[in-house]
């Protein structure tokens, strides 16, 4: 079967004929696997033995392709992140989409594409889906939601519960370029900068931690959408404890620094596709940042700061010169501001 | 009140509309890159390389070197011997 | 970064906190104003607060253009969003700041087109690329701010744009800062200026706050060591009994100002009567509209602007913690009724507003 259609029409998404061109001559062969392959209407996947784990995404983006990827990559790796930072390596995936009719068929087998790939590199199979496509007007383009199911590392222990006073806050590499990329991206702002977005799978750094240092690990989670503040607020939240991160160790690419001075932005707030913070116990710090370091795409893995018992959970950035201040949760999107 | 922060011209662009003036620059700030207007410098036009302040798309001054090297010479100088500091503060505080 | 990073080196930071507590005479009392919501931003952002004495207390004033705008100029302007020909813009500070029927942002949220720009001349652009619709500016700012809606406005009648039009709410700091100087339950004894409103206006009008109230100012940039050597500045001032305007900020601030910036705005602006201030109430003489000779340009002069009066809601302090009678957390509503994601007053919204600055950076 042959995908010739030159955009996405109603009738791709109705069930018929249309549907069925989409489905075996784009989807099925992009992501050809035996589960995939059978068109059946469940994937059926033997349960391995362990724990599983399970999670759920959307993704919305605007533009849909951006300076260092694009939204289907970005639909895989988002949830193999979600599953990484949980312990777990994917076992399976679905995907659903929801298409904008007059969508060009060439940027939906881009994306798709892009899907194929992330989700080859990541060695999770593809293994159903759903279609369904909306009035022109009514979305940007494309939507996908990804659901994915992962086996939980034999030595993985994660939790709020596990973070004790004394943990250390590390964080995987340098902040602020996914969320500028999109911003810049967009073109409305009128500024020039090499800025890629940071998205990429975290289940190699993710990984090699838990072989590493098992349950010495004792929290982990990415810093997507409210940046590294809004992750670390989180924790403060539901542990109970202060957080204390040195304002001057958080890794920021020049260009991304210049951009957030620019519009007045906090790059603590700025949002990330391939950055997590792991808190660790405080002996084993030195040992996770160096197998992280060793870790390909870990090289600026940096120690942020360490966690412990105070009236007042909540973040605290001390600079160097010994100035603290509340770090503070985003509230809504980041605007940019002139005063 | 104003956000405003230093950027450096790279290069200088002619009025879109008055080929004879150059009303836009554009301005480095790390590496991030925007047009904006210097208009407002027009009575001591600046060139590339030289250090504005830039808001809401406009250089709104000139920064001046040598007058941040001795401010920071000044603070330099807080905790030395205060005769000597008394008289370069009060020097440099550009009073009139 | 240049310009930026050497005025935070830790040790001169360091010397200069030194200085301030070798000035502070303990045995009494310093309150010092901060007059920029840009000023009040860094103090909270670099944690400056806590490295003072504890005898030395920063005011925060009501240089904030967010903070001080009163509701009903924000129902006007979404009145204006509400016309379906509009395309609505305004700086990214004013799309969470509630009127009285919702924020900007909400308004996009119901359907209105309502769009963030950088610059003024974004909006003009934008104008240019939609020459069916009509498209409105949101000016807000002080002296820093009305040049650049200045050379918009000749520009857009430089180029005959005909559908673009500034609804114009620039304020002017002196006046304020008069108002808050006769305010009979204020007690200040030194300030710290407004740097770049003084890139445009200079340092000679602040000569009425030394010659009239005896008061120290120091004009001042908004890095660590810019601020704390303003404290310096004004801290010698009142050990030594004097009053003077200095300015710590000269390698950006002229002593005359900016003239190409101040004949712009001569030449657009005219100042109104008097103008309502949140928290301030009405200030002669304080704020600037579109002369008659830009009138096809101002939204005041050819739109429908229904002029919408709105008391703030009563329990809310702002106006005594703009004037610094009552710190953040004094009022009823901070923290309670009134938050970051709730705002009931713009202090709570502007990032530099006292309130938002004290609820998110305080660490005490």
């Amino acid at each position: 079967m042959e995908f010739y259609d030159k955009r996405i029409a109603m009738a791709h998404g109705a069930g018929g004929e249309a549907t069925r061109r989409l489905v075996e001559g784009l989807f099925q062969p992009a992501f050809s696997n035996p589960q995939l392959d059978s068109l059946s209407d469940a994937a059926i996947i033997e349960p391995p033995a362990g724990r599983l784990a399970m999670t759920s995404d959307s993704f919305v983006v605007q533009p849909i392709r951006f300076p260092g990827g694009s939204i289907g990559e970005l639909a895989v790796n988002g949830t193999v992140n979600d599953l990484a930072v949980s312990g777990a390596r994917p076992l399976a995936m679905t995907a659903t989409f929801v298409l904008e009719a007059g969508l060009s068929a060439e940027a939906l087998r881009w994306e798709v594409e892009a899907m194929a790939k992330a989700a080859r590199q990541a060695g999770v199979p593809i293994v159903g889906g759903d279609t369904k496509v909306v009035e022109h007007g009514k979305a940007d383009g494309m939507y996908i939601c990804t659901t994915g199911l992962g086996l939980v590392h034999r030595n993985a222990d994660l939790g709020p519960k596990r973070v004790e006073p004394g943990d250390r806050v590390l964080l995987s590499g340098p902040i602020g370029n996914h969320g500028m990329a999109i911003m810049l991206a967009r073109a409305e702002l009128d500024i020039e900068a090499d800025i890629q977005s940071d998205t990429r799978p975290l289940l190699e750094l993710a990984g090699r931690l838990f072989d590493a240092l098992g349950p010495s690990v004792h929290w982990m989670r990415d810093a997507t959408r409210g940046g590294v503040a809004t992750v670390l607020n989180e924790l403060a939240r539901d542990t109970e404890l202060r957080i204390t991160i040195a304002e001057e160790a958080v890794p920021i690419d020049d260009c991304v620094r210049g951009a957030c001075e620019l519009l007045g932005l906090d790059p603590l707030h700025v949002a990330n596709e391939g950055q997590f913070i792991a808190i660790v116990a405080a002996e084993q710090a030195e040992a996770a940042l160096d197998v992280l370091r060793r870790t390909a795409g870990g090289e600026r893995a940096c120690l942020l700061g360490e966690i412990d018992r105070a009236t007042i959970s909540r973040v605290i950035a001390r600079s160097s010169f010994g100035g603290t201040r509340v770090v503070d949760m985003l509230i809504g999107d980041p605007l940019p501001r002139i005063c | 009140m104003c956000l405003a922060i230093p950027g450096q011209i790279t290069e200088l662009f002619a009025d879109p509309h008055d080929a004879e003036r150059n009303s836009l620059a554009m301005v480095d700030i790390l590496g991030v890159r925007r047009k904006v207007s210097i208009d407002l410098l027009q009575d001591d036009p600046p060139g590339p390389g030289d250090w504005v302040l830039i808001h809401v798309g406009f250089a709104m001054s000139k920064i001046s070197s040598e007058r941040a090297a001795e401010q920071l010479e000044m603070l330099a100088m807080l905790g030395e011997a205060s005769t000597a500091r008394d008289e370069l503060f009060d020097g440099m505080t550009n009073i009139e | 970064m240049l310009f930026v990073d050497e005025f935070r080196n830790p040790e001169l930071i360091q010397r200069a906190v030194d200085e301030i507590h070798a000035l502070a005479d303990p045995k009494r009392e310093y309150r010092v104003m901060e007059v920029c919501g840009g000023h009040t931003h860094a103090i909270f952002r670099f944690g400056l607060k806590g490295l003072l004495p504890p005898n030395v207390e920063l005011i925060h004033g009501p240089g904030c253009p967010v903070c001080v705008l009163p509701m009903g100029r924000i129902d006007d302007g979404l009145e204006l969003a509400g016309d379906p020909n509009v395309i609505f813009t305004a700086f990214g500070d004013m799309m969470r700041v509630p009127g009285s029927k919702g924020s900007p942002l909400e308004s996009k949220a119901r359907g209105a087109d309502v769009r963030i720009v950088y610059s003024p001349l974004d909006a003009l652009k934008i104008a240019q690329q939609n020459p069916d619709r009509q498209v409105v500016f949101f000016a807000i700012g002080f002296e820093t701010t009305a040049p650049s809606t200045a050379l918009t406005l000749l520009r857009a009648r430089g180029l005959s744009v005909k559908n673009f039009a500034v609804f114009s709410n620039h304020v002017t700091i002196i006046p304020a800062i008069r108002a808050i100087l006769e305010s009979p339950d204020m007690r200040l004894d030194a300030f710290i200026g407004p740097g770049h409103v003084s890139t445009v206006i200079g340092c000679r009008p602040y000569e009425f706050i030394v010659r009239n109230y005896r008061c120290p100012i120091a004009v001042s940039g908004f890095e660590p060591l810019d601020i704390l050597q303003s404290l310096v500045m004004v801290l010698r001032q009142l050990r030594d009994g004097v009053a003077k305007v200095e300015n710590q900020y000269n390698r950006v601030v002229p002593w005359e100002g900016n003239l190409a910036a101040l004949r712009a705005m001569a030449e657009v602006f005219e100042v109104r009567p008097y103008f309502e201030w949140r928290g301030l109430g009405f200030i002669t003489q304080s704020a600037l509209r579109i002369r008659e000779a830009f009138a096809p340009w101002d939204a005041e002069q050819t739109m429908s602007v229904p002029g919408i009066c709105v008391t703030d809601p009563k329990a809310a302090q702002c106006g005594e913690v703009l004037k610094g009678v009552l710190k953040p957390h004094e009022c009823k509503l901070f923290g309670k009724e009134c938050t970051p994601e709730h705002p009931i007053g713009a202090l709570m919204v502007s990032s530099e507003g006292a309130c938002a600055a004290h609820f998110k950076y305080a660490v005490t």
